[in-house]
């Protein structure tokens, strides 16, 4: 049985099985209408998500299948205390597949050691976030036609943007990537990217601290959003959430094929006039990740069409 | 100062000067009923100086703890006064409820019964990760 707990659970191999699988279902939805009938995917979302729960579940029913679960700790056993080990075990004897998002770093990893049926983590806390990072990687696929030799910018809160932690690990397995990290100094990737990914392998990075000295290098930008939620200290959040700001202004000087990527919900990190330029993909990318999922879903229930 | 021979039991030599107590208490020997003895600052040629812990009872001593606490430790088992076997440590690959994870946004911090794993994931520089958050510390 096999869980996804890290985006390198997957081998490059797997990876690009499933991306094949997307594409397929974008180009032949009928197909896959009902390859998961009288299957039951449970949504644990102890955390609230709109994107990450309506995809999974959207992607679920295209697929034929139910869906059943809770949105937050709030309306399960969580609040009567009961701990992340039970509920799986209780709901792996209901679901053929369990899809969960919990606040703590590692409840999924934990949660795949008690479970009789797959689990996806669909982000823990600041630390991975898989299924975005095939989303990711499916919007960089159809916008570049390739997953190989670009320079991706990633910008913003790179310390605690699980979304980037796990594209980095992702993207890192491929060849002629670089990698160009825009951040506030408190705001930087952990060490052991650095270390165990970057340095390790040795990738060729940068980390610099404005936009405007490196935008014209890019051939992807992935802004993130300061997040409010993983921050002990109001004060900190608030000096750091408005250092990022993609406008027109900085578009300029922008390649005309540049691809602007974002895991949303985005806050004000991409100004709105920037939704009208064909650069700018994280409509399209919301998109693709309910073909992702569901080519995943297909993948860990062993379904084939 | 001079302490007698064990007759059955292990001695814990090369310990790093200072270590004693951690080794100690980390192997948790107060549990032992039996009598223990911690020498510390033992002049040594190839240390300087060094401590050691001699333990006068069989006991099934775990060496992913020495391990990770210094894999210089010398291990040698004494039985009828004799030493019949020296074991050689290393850093363990795993760690499993040695040392607990000190993130508080683990998932450890707040799940009763977990078990604290950490993987060695920089032998050179004696780094271990926790598998559930990958923090190392």
């Amino acid at each position: 049985m096999k869980h996804l707990i890290d985006p390198t659970d997957l081998s490059v191999a797997e990876i690009d099985e499933i991306m094949e699988l997307a594409l397929d279902i974008i180009d032949h939805k009928d197909k896959y209408n009902e390859v998961c009938k009288h299957k039951k995917l449970a949504t644990l979302f102890f955390e609230p998500s709109t994107r990450t729960r309506l995809s999974f579940e959207a992607a679920m029913m295209e697929l034929g299948g139910n869906v059943l679960g809770f949105s937050s700790a709030d309306s399960s056993s969580a609040t009567k205390g009961e701990s992340v080990g039970d509920t799986v075990r209780v709901v792996s004897c209901y679901a053929d597949i369990i899809a969960m998002r919990h606040p703590k770093e590692g409840a999924p990893h934990f949660a795949s050691f008690v479970s009789d049926v797959p689990i996806i983590n669909a982000g823990d806390g600041g630390h991975n976030h898989p299924t975005q990072t095939l989303t990711d990687l499916l919007t960089i696929r159809r916008e570049k036609g390739r997953l190989n030799n670009f320079t991706i910018g990633l910008c913003g809160d790179l310390k605690f943007g699980r979304t980037v932690h796990s594209l980095i690990k992702a993207l890192a397995r491929y060849e002629g990537i670089k990698f160009v990290l825009i951040s506030p100094k408190e705001l930087r990737v952990p060490d052991y990217i650095i270390t165990e990914v970057f340095e390790k392998n040795n990738i060729e990075y940068k980390e610099v601290s404005t936009m405007e000295e490196v935008m014209g290098e890019l051939d992807i930008i992935y802004m993130t959003r300061v997040q409010k939620e993983r921050f002990f200290n109001e004060a900190d959040y608030v000096r750091l959430k408005d250092t990022y700001i993609l406008d027109r202004a900085k578009l300029k000087l922008a390649k005309e094929d540049l691809s602007i990527l974002h895991p949303l919900p985005r806050v004000n990190e991409i100004a709105v006039e920037v939704d009208d330029d064909p650069r700018a993909c994280y409509f399209r990318q919301a998109l693709n990740g309910k073909y992702v999922r569901m080519a995943l879903i297909m993948t860990l229930l062993g379904v084939k069409a | 100062m001079k302490i007698d021979s064990i007759q059955n039991g292990i001695v814990l030599d090369h310990i790093t000067a200072g270590k004693a107590l951690q080794v100690y208490n980390d192997l948790e020997l107060n549990k032992l009923d039996c009598s223990i003895a911690i020498l510390q600052n033992v002049k040594s040629s190839k240390m300087g100086k060094k401590d050691i812990l001699k333990i006068d009872q069989e006991y099934d001593v775990n060496l992913d703890v020495l391990g990770y606490i210094d894999p210089d430790i010398t291990v040698s088992i004494i039985k009828d006064g004799q030493t019949i076997e020296k074991k050689k440590l290393a850093l363990p690959m795993k760690l499993v409820n040695v040392k607990k994870c000190k993130n508080p946004r683990c998932i450890t911090s707040v799940e009763q019964g977990i078990p604290h794993i950490f993987k060695l994931t920089d032998a050179k520089n004696r780094v271990y990760r926790c598998i559930y958050c990958e923090a190392d510390k």
